[in-house]
C-alpha cells in the first residue's frame, strides 16, 4: 500500500507547489472563509517582523499565534512553503498509518467479540471485513492532503498544528487517554497527539485576545457561553464512548471546529477528512441528503454573500451571519446524525439487525 | 428535531412528499408567480420616502437662471462638434476654463475583441474632458460627479450646454462643502469606465487609458444627463446598472422630490405591471442602462436623467431642468456620509412606489421550492429502489454526462471570440457575425451530446441512472438560481420561470417530443429570444419574427462584447452555467 500512498503525495505536493506559484494564491490568501485572524499567515510575518525590530510582537491587536511559533519560524521564514508541504505531507502520513493501525484494532476487537458470541446472530451483514477496510487510510490521507491544499496551504499555517494550539487542548486529552490504557502497542495516532500536545507551548497561546470583531461567530466577551460548549460535550461524550476513543476523537475534533472562534475552511476539512474511516455507518445516516444539500449551498452562498456585502454594498452583515449560522446547524446536524448511527449500529449488533415487537411485527428503534 | 428524528413523523413526510409531489409542485409554481404579479398591487407596494436625515429636513430654493447661456453652449458645441467630428476637447478646455473650473483631459484608447455593429466602431480612442469645481471651504475629500456622455450616435449638446451653464452658476456660490466634477465622456459608456478606472486607480477591463491629473477625492453620487432638445416634455429615470445592480433608493427619492417641486413631470416608462416587468427586463439584461450603471460598480450612487420631447402639451425649458439638477446637488452636498440609510434592492412598480427585497424575495423561493421537492422525491425514490448516491454500481451512468456538458459550456465561452478569425478566413462573414454565428452552431451542436455519451454509459441499473443524474442536475440548477437571485433578482425570477417547470418535468418515458420541443423552448438563449419580444411588446413598438431575429443576433454580439468591455456577467453564467445545466436536463431526456 505505500505506492499509492507515495503518488498521493507526489500528487499533492506538485498541486500545492503549482497553487503557490499561480496568480490564485493572492486570491485565495485574502479570503475570509479561508484564512482568519487566528491563524493568518500575513500575521506571522507581521510579528516576526516586529520582533526583528525589537518590538513585541504582541503589542497591537495583530499577532496572535503562540511563542513557540515565533520561534520556529524566525528560521523558516525563507522556508515557509516547504515546511507547510512537508507538514501537510506528515500529517498525511501519520493519518494513512493512524488509521491503518487503527483498523486492525478494530478487526481484532471484532474477532474477539464474534469468538465470545457478544453478537447478535443475524448481524452478519453489520461485520467490516478486511476487503473493505483496506483502502480506508488511503481516502483518508487523499482526503487530507486535498481539500485542505487548495485552501488552507495558501494562507494559513498548516491546520495540524495550530488547531491543537489555539483551540483548548483539554478537550483532546480524554479520548488519547482512553486509547492508550486500551492498546498496549503505542499507535501512531497517540505519538502525533502526544507531540501536539507537547509543541502547544506557553499559556499565552491559549488565551483568546480577539480585539476584532469576529468575522464568522459574532464574537463578544458575552458569549463566553458560546465557547463553553467546546468544553461541554467531553465529558458526556467520554462517558458515552469509553469503548471507541477514536469515534470519540472524531466527534471531539469536530465539535471544536465547529464551536471554534474562528473557524475556517481547514478545520471544517480536518473533520471530514475522516469520514471514510466511518464509510460502514452509511447505511444508518438518516438525513445525509438534506444536510448534504445545506453544507453544499452554504459553502457555495459564502463568497456570494461577502461579495454582496463588501464589494457591491447591496446586502450587510445580516446576510452573511445568517449563511454561517446556517452552515453550523447544517454541520452540528450531521455530527448528530453520525452519533446518532454509530449507536444504532452498536444496539444492531449486540440486539440484532431485524428486531421484532412483542407481536411479531416490525418494531422501530427511536432515541430518546 | 422531532420532525427530523422521529421515525412515526419522518414517514409520514415521506408519504406526504411522494404521494403529493406533483400538485405541491404546480401549487409551489403558481404561488411564485401569483407572488410576483401581486407586487404591482397597492396593498404590497411602499410609497417612496427619504430616510438619510440629512437630505430630508431642508428644503433649498433654487435660483438657476442660466436658461439663455446654456442655450448659447449648446449651440456653440454643437457646431465644433459638427466641423470636428470628434469632442471639441480645445473648446471645452478654454470653455470651462472660462467658466473658473480646474480643467483637465484623459485620453483612453481600447481595441475591441470584434467589431461592434450596433455603434460601428472596432478600434475605439478619445477623450474625456472634466472640469473639478474646488469648495471653497473644505478640504477636498469628497465629490459629486455631473457627467454628459457624448457617443457618436447621441450628441447631448443640450446637456453639455446645460452642463456648463451650472457650472457658471456654481461657481458663483459659497455654500459647497464638497467639490462637484463636470465630466464630458467620449464615446459614452466607454469614455466613462475609461475615467472611473483611472479615477479609482484600478484596471479591471483592459482599457488603455492615461492616468489622471487632478482628482477630487471620494465621489459620494453622480448624475448623468442626456438631453436631446432644447425643451422637454418630461424627464425619465434610468437606475438599472451593470449586472442588475441598483443604486440607493434614496438618490431615486432625492429626484422625485425636486420633480415634485418644480412641477416637472419625471416619469418612469410604463405604469403598473408595465413599469415592474420593464424594470425586470433590463435588470434582467445585466446591461448599463447609462453612464450611471458604470458608477455603481465602484460603490458610488448614480442615476441617469433623460429628457424626453414627446407629444404632450406642457413642455418645460432648460431652466426646469437646472433647477432641478442644482438642488438634487445642494441636497446631496449636505451628506455627511455615503448613501446608506436606504434600500439598495428593490423593484419599481412605479416612481413613487417600491417592494424591497424581503417582500420580492419569496417569489423566487416558491419557484426554487419545486426543484426542492423533485430533488427530495427522487432521493427517496432512488433510497428505496436501494441504490443511495454513494454507491458504486451505477456510479458510472449518471456521471457521465457531467464533463462534457461543461466542457460544451466552457467552448461555448471561450471559442466564439478565440475562433473569429479563422471563421473570417473560411467563410464570407464578418467577425461579429462570425461570433454570432459560431455561438448558435455550439449550442445547437450541444443538442447532439446524448448521442455520444450513450456509447460510455454501462448498461449496469439502466432505469435508476437518469435519475441520479437528474437529482444532481436539479441540484445544480436550484444552487445556480439561488446565487443568481441573490446577486440579481430579476435575472433570477426570469430564468427560474421558464426553466423550473420544464426541468421538473423532464424525463426518459412519455411524450418525447413533446418534452423536447419544450425544453428547447425554455432553454437560456430561447428564454433570452422571448424576453427580447416581450420588451418591445411592452414599449408599445412589437416586433415582427425577422425583425426580432435579428435583434437576437445583435443582442448576442452585445453580451460578449459587453462582457470583454465592461465585465457584464450575463454571458459567462449562462454559457458557463446555465447552459451546461440545461445540457444535463436534456441528456436526462434522451437517457436509453
Amino acid at each position: 500500500m505505500a505506492a499509492p500512498l507515495v503518488l498521493v503525495l507526489v500528487v499533492a505536493v506538485t498541486v500545492r507547489a503549482a497553487l503557490f506559484r499561480s496568480s490564485l494564491a493572492e486570491f485565495i490568501s485574502e479570503r475570509v472563509e479561508v484564512v482568519s485572524p487566528l491563524s493568518s499567515w500575513k500575521r506571522v510575518v507581521e510579528g516576526l517582523s516586529l520582533l526583528d525590530l525589537g518590538v513585541s510582537p504582541y503589542s497591537g491587536a495583530v499577532f496572535h499565534e503562540t511563542p513557540l511559533i515565533i520561534y520556529l519560524f524566525h528560521f523558516l521564514i525563507d522556508y515557509a512553503e516547504l515546511v507547510f508541504m512537508i507538514t501537510d505531507a506528515l500529517t498525511a502520513i501519520a493519518l494513512y498509518f493512524a488509521i491503518q493501525d487503527f483498523n486492525k484494532v478494530v478487526f481484532k476487537k471484532q474477532k474477539l467479540l464474534l469468538e465470545l458470541d457478544q453478537y447478535a446472530p443475524d448481524v452478519a451483514e453489520l461485520i467490516r471485513t478486511p476487503m473493505e477496510m483496506r483502502y480506508i487510510p488511503l481516502k483518508v490521507a487523499l482526503l487530507q492532503c486535498f481539500p485542505q491544499c487548495y485552501f488552507s496551504c495558501l494562507s494559513d499555517i498548516p491546520v495540524s498544528v495550530p488547531t491543537h494550539l489555539v483551540c483548548p487542548r483539554t478537550p483532546l486529552s480524554p479520548p488519547a487517554a482512553v486509547h492508550t490504557c486500551e492498546n498496549e502497542e503505542q499507535s501512531l495516532l497517540d505519538l502525533f497527539l502526544g507531540v501536539c500536545h507537547d509543541v502547544c507551548g506557553k499559556p499565552s497561546g491559549n488565551h483568546l485576545p480577539l480585539l476584532l470583531p469576529s468575522q464568522l461567530l459574532g464574537f463578544h466577551p458575552r458569549s463566553l457561553w458560546l465557547y463553553i460548549n467546546v468544553f461541554f460535550y467531553t465529558i458526556p461524550l467520554a462517558i458515552k464512548l469509553k469503548e471507541h476513543p477514536i469515534f470519540f476523537m472524531f466527534i471531539q475534533i469536530a465539535v471544536i471546529a465547529i464551536f471554534k472562534s474562528y473557524p475556517t475552511v481547514g478545520d471544517v476539512a480536518l473533520y471530514m477528512a475522516f469520514f471514510p474511516v466511518w464509510n460502514h455507518l452509511y447505511r444508518f445516516l438518516r438525513n445525509i441528503f438534506v444536510l448534504t444539500c445545506i453544507i453544499i449551498v452554504c459553502s457555495l452562498l459564502f463568497p456570494v454573500l461577502w461579495h454582496l456585502w463588501i464589494y457591491a454594498g447591496s446586502a450587510n452583515s445580516n446576510f452573511f451571519y445568517a449563511i454561517t449560522l446556517t452552515f453550523n446547524v447544517g454541520q452540528i446536524l450531521l455530527i448528530s446524525d453520525y452519533f446518532y448511527a454509530f449507536l444504532r449500529r452498536e444496539y444492531y449488533l449486540t440486539h440484532g439487525l431485524y428486531l421484532t415487537a412483542k407481536d411479531g411485527t416490525e418494531a422501530m428503534l427511536v432515541l430518546k | 428535531m422531532g420532525l427530523l428524528s422521529d421515525p412515526v413523523r419522518r414517514r409520514a413526510l415521506a408519504r406526504l412528499v411522494l404521494r403529493l409531489n406533483a400538485p405541491l409542485c404546480v401549487l409551489s409554481y403558481v404561488a411564485g408567480i401569483a407572488w410576483f404579479l401581486a407586487l404591482v398591487f397597492p396593498p404590497l407596494t411602499q410609497r417612496t420616502y427619504m430616510s438619510e436625515n440629512a437630505m430630508g429636513s431642508t428644503m433649498v430654493e433654487e435660483q438657476f437662471a442660466g436658461g439663455d447661456r446654456a442655450r448659447a453652449f449648446a449651440r456653440d458645441f454643437a457646431a465644433h462638434r459638427k466641423k470636428s467630428g470628434a469632442l471639441p476637447v480645445a473648446w471645452l478646455e478654454r470653455t470651462m476654463r472660462s467658466v473658473g473650473l480646474e480643467v483637465y483631459t484623459q485620453s483612453f484608447s481600447r481595441k475591441l475583441p470584434f467589431p461592434d455593429e450596433t455603434h460601428e466602431r472596432y478600434m475605439v480612442s478619445g477623450t474625456n474632458v472634466y472640469g473639478i469645481l474646488r469648495a471653497p471651504r473644505a478640504a477636498s475629500t469628497e465629490s459629486l460627479v455631473l457627467t454628459v456622455p457624448c457617443g457618436s450616435d447621441s450628441t447631448n449638446s443640450q446637456a453639455v450646454g446645460l452642463l456648463l451653464a451650472l457650472a457658471a452658476h456654481f461657481r458663483g456660490q459659497i455654500y459647497w462643502a464638497k467639490d462637484i466634477v463636470f465630466l464630458v465622456t467620449e464615446h459614452d459608456l466607454l469614455g466613462t469606465e475609461a475615467w472611473l478606472e483611472a479615477y479609482h486607480d484600478v484596471n479591471v477591463t483592459g482599457m488603455q487609458s492615461s492616468p489622471l491629473q487632478g482628482r477630487a477625492g471620494a465621489i459620494q453620487a453622480a448624475v448623468a444627463l442626456e438631453l436631446s432638445s432644447d425643451v422637454v416634455t418630461s424627464l425619465d429615470v434610468a437606475v438599472e446598472g451593470l449586472n442588475g445592480q441598483l443604486p440607493n433608493l434614496d438618490l431615486l427619492n432625492l429626484f422625485q422630490t425636486f420633480c415634485q417641486k418644480g412641477g416637472l413631470l419625471c416619469t418612469l416608462q410604463g405604469k403598473g405591471l408595465q413599469t415592474l416587468l420593464l424594470m425586470v427586463l433590463r435588470q434582467a439584461s445585466g446591461r448599463p442602462h447609462g453612464s450611471h450603471g458604470l458608477f455603481l460598480r465602484y460603490r458610488v450612487e448614480a442615476l441617469t436623467l433623460r429628457g424626453i420631447n414627446s407629444f404632450r402639451q406642457y413642455k418645460y425649458d432648460l431652466v426646469a431642468v437646472g433647477k432641478a439638477l442644482e438642488g438634487m446637488f445642494r441636497k446631496l452636498n449636505h451628506l455627511l456620509e455615503r448613501l446608506h440609510q436606504s434600500f439598495f434592492l428593490y423593484l419599481l412598480p412605479g416612481l413613487s412606489r417600491f417592494v424591497s427585497i424581503g417582500l420580492y424575495m419569496p417569489a423566487v423561493g416558491f419557484l426554487l421550492l419545486v426543484l426542492g421537492l423533485k430533488a427530495l422525491e427522487l432521493w427517496m425514490q432512488l433510497h428505496e429502489a436501494g441504490m443511495g448516491l454513494e454507491e458504486p454500481g451505477g456510479a458510472p451512468g449518471p456521471s457521465v454526462p457531467l464533463p462534457p456538458s461543461q466542457a460544451m459550456g466552457l467552448a461555448l465561452y471561450v471559442l466564439p471570440v478565440l475562433g473569429q478569425h479563422v471563421a473570417t478566413q473560411h467563410f464570407p462573414v464578418a467577425e461579429a457575425e462570425a461570433v454570432v454565428l459560431t455561438l448558435l452552431a455550439i449550442y445547437a451542436a450541444g443538442l447532439a451530446l446524448p448521442h455520444n455519451t450513450h456509447r460510455v454509459v454501462s448498461t449496469q441499473a439502466p432505469d435508476r441512472g437518469w435519475m441520479a443524474l437528474k437529482l444532481v442536475a436539479l441540484i445544480y440548477l436550484a444552487l445556480q438560481l439561488g446565487c443568481i437571485a441573490l446577486t440579481n433578482f430579476s435575472l433570477g425570477f426570469l430564468l427560474a420561470t421558464t426553466m423550473v417547470p420544464t426541468a421538473a418535468l423532464a424525463k426518459p418515458h412519455g411524450p418525447r417530443t413533446l418534452y423536447a420541443a419544450l425544453l428547447v423552448l425554455t432553454s437560456p438563449a430561447a428564454t433570452l429570444l422571448g424576453s427580447l419580444f416581450l420588451w418591445r411588446e411592452l414599449q408599445e413598438a412589437p416586433l415582427s419574427l425577422a425583425e426580432g431575429w435579428q435583434l437576437f443576433l445583435a443582442a448576442l454580439a452585445q453580451g460578449v462584447l459587453e462582457h470583454h468591455t465592461y465585465g457584464a456577467l450575463l454571458f459567462p453564467l449562462l454559457s458557463l452555467g446555465l447552459y451546461p445545466c440545461w445540457l444535463l436536463f436534456w441528456n436526462v431526456l434522451f437517457w436509453k
